[in-house]
């Protein structure tokens, strides 16, 4: 799936999360910021990967401002954007 | 005789204060206090250095406070809760030596006893007479009670009351009597009305705050303590008073007449007061403006000083004849000990206050707290922090369950047998990391930035720096 315009999900409230995402012409890129960086950070950048790889997402710059959201919040922020975004949609 | 002076500058000169003393502050006007920031502005201005501010709580309004300690001016920190702006300062490590941290009851215990002693306390009043009769119920700025400040007043060699209401002699219904004030200043303001108590405390609509508080209610209907002469204890955060607003109405629908409720007092305890389930209120601080009124107005509604609501090994404690006091938590292990000093990245942002005196005074301690927060989970092997020791902990509550302390299997059976959703701590555990997933150790600096000093006068934890997040 393409990415054709710069699109975004989610909310910067407590458990929540605020999912950027942009076109980008070659491969993934994911910026990450977290309150809970040290403790989920590796997580979340999983989490962020597998809804990207399973809606077949191959060239998009995506950034996460996380407020501590749980991993259904992050993988569904994620995939919002993703389709706000999408060239084909 | 007229003790008013021109000044604080002039009062701080006249108490005799020098480099490397003790001066006192007690919390009353919270996150509205001016009095602290003006007396450290002066003590800056006139040289002094290598002071030890003793507080009962410092909040981000005294920011000003860090700029002193990275001056020279303040070399030490002693208190009973930091807010969170202050505490990632301190957390970083910006006091060379150590934050002491004592309960509200173990603070005074250390003026009087004369472990902390205060050389100049300072007492913010909201209204005072010309000789230093002074109290918190009336003037622009009343906050109620003065509680904290009652040992500061007694012990400290020299005090300083600092009034913006200076009423005609003799004041009526003085809290601190003149026989122990040094100094009168009157100034401008105090404080900010604003910051010092809140309008209105309103009912939580979280959902999950709810259903914490209808269990936290329930729990106290089943655990045999509800009845004649029952006294309680709850805190000002939106699942504590909606746990009371449950209890009031279990109470009026059983006609149970309580003894006392204690502690900081909120508009919601006044109601119950009111509504006829307690017959006293013993008021340590006030939150809300519901809260000053009554202190002012209703006699049975009394002011106590941190000593006898507190103090351990005193001749009397109000906490001892606690029967259930509701408290909070950024954590809980499998021990039940309890951390309300860290937050779980183990930077500083509260303190111990009354929990842990409340918690080994009352029969039935109750922690109540959402299985996590921010994705964080509550429930850990091992906390950071120990500012409550699971010993002193009976049952935790939160919106997955209820766990007991495996020392009170009377409660458990009881709670059990109410149809309560009863676990054991580590399922509870379990069931919370299933929804949040398992976070990764942090890890923590070498250095040791603050003691806490349990109500004995025991060291219960060290807490340790915590580098510099992005």
């Amino acid at each position: 799936m393409e990415i054709a315009r710069p699109a975004s999900a989610g909310t910067m409230e407590s458990s929540d999360a605020y999912v950027e995402i942009e076109p980008r012409e070659d491969g993934l890129e994911i910026q990450l910021e977290s309150v809970v960086l040290d403790q989920f950070g590796d997580a979340i950048e999983q989490a962020v990967r597998e809804v990207l790889e399973a809606m077949g997402v191959e060239r998009a710059l995506v950034r996460v401002a996380d407020r501590g959201a749980l991993d259904c919040v992050i993988r569904a922020r994620v995939e919002a954007a993703v389709l706000r975004g999408r060239g084909d949609g | 005789m007229n003790k008013v002076v021109g000044s604080i500058r002039e009062a701080i000169s006249l108490s005799g204060l020098r480099d490397g003393m003790t001066v006192s502050f007690h919390h009353h006007l919270r996150n509205g206090d001016y009095v602290l920031n003006l007396v450290m502005e002066e003590i800056a201005a006139m040289g002094l250095r290598g002071l030890t501010v003793n507080a009962s709580a410092l909040f981000d309004v005294h920011a000003p406070l860090l700029r002193h300690i990275e001056g020279g001016v303040v070399t030490g920190v002693a208190a009973s809760y930091i807010s969170g702006g202050l505490g990632r300062a301190f957390s970083r490590g910006i006091l060379q030596g150590e934050v002491e941290f004592r309960t509200h009851g173990g603070r005074p215990k250390a003026i009087a006893q004369g472990v902390t002693p205060v050389d100049v306390a300072f007492i913010a009043a909201p209204a005072a007479d010309a000789m230093g009769n002074c109290t918190g119920k009336f003037g622009p700025s009343a906050c109620g009670s003065l509680g904290y400040a009652f040992a500061d007043a007694r012990y400290a060699k020299k005090v300083v009351v600092i009034t913006d209401h200076l009423a005609p002699y003799p004041l009526q219904g003085w809290s601190i009597s003149e026989d122990q004030v040094d100094y009168v200043v009157a100034v401008d303001a105090i404080g900010d009305p604003k910051g010092i108590v809140s309008g209105t405390t309103k009912m939580t609509r979280d959902p999950v705050g709810l259903l914490m508080a209808s269990y936290a209610a329930r729990v106290i209907e089943a655990s045999g303590l509800l009845q004649e002469g029952f006294s309680f204890q709850t805190g000002a955060g939106g699942a504590s008073l909606a746990a009371a607003q449950f209890l009031q109405e279990i109470m009026v629908r059983k006609k149970i007449r309580g003894s006392f409720a204690s502690g900081g007092i909120t508009g919601c305890l006044v109601e119950m007061l009111r509504a006829g389930c307690f017959e006293s209120l013993l008021d340590v601080q006030c939150f809300d403006l519901k809260a000053v009124e009554s202190l002012r107005e209703d006699p049975r509604h009394q002011e106590i000083s941190a000593m006898q609501y507190a103090a351990p090994g005193s001749r009397g404690a109000v906490v001892d004849s606690l029967d259930v006091v509701i408290l909070g938590a950024t954590e809980i292990d499998t021990d039940f000990n309890v951390n309300v000093h860290t937050d779980s990245s183990g930077v500083i942002m509260g303190g111990s206050g009354g929990h842990s005196d409340t918690a080994a005074g009352a029969k039935i301690a109750m922690v109540i707290a959402p299985m996590f927060r921010a994705r964080m989970p509550m429930i850990t092997d091992c906390v950071t922090c120990v500012s409550t020791p699971g010993r002193h902990i009976d049952v935790l509550v939160t919106q997955g369950g209820i766990a007991v302390n495996p020392q009170n299997g009377e409660l458990k059976d009881r709670l059990r047998a109410a149809g309560l959703p009863v676990m054991e701590i580590r399922q509870l555990k379990e069931k919370a990391e299933g929804i949040t997933g398992k976070p990764k150790a942090v890890s923590r600096g070498d250095r040791v930035v603050a003691k806490v000093i349990g109500r004995e006068g025991e060291l219960l934890s060290s807490i340790r720096s915590v580098p510099q997040n992005p």
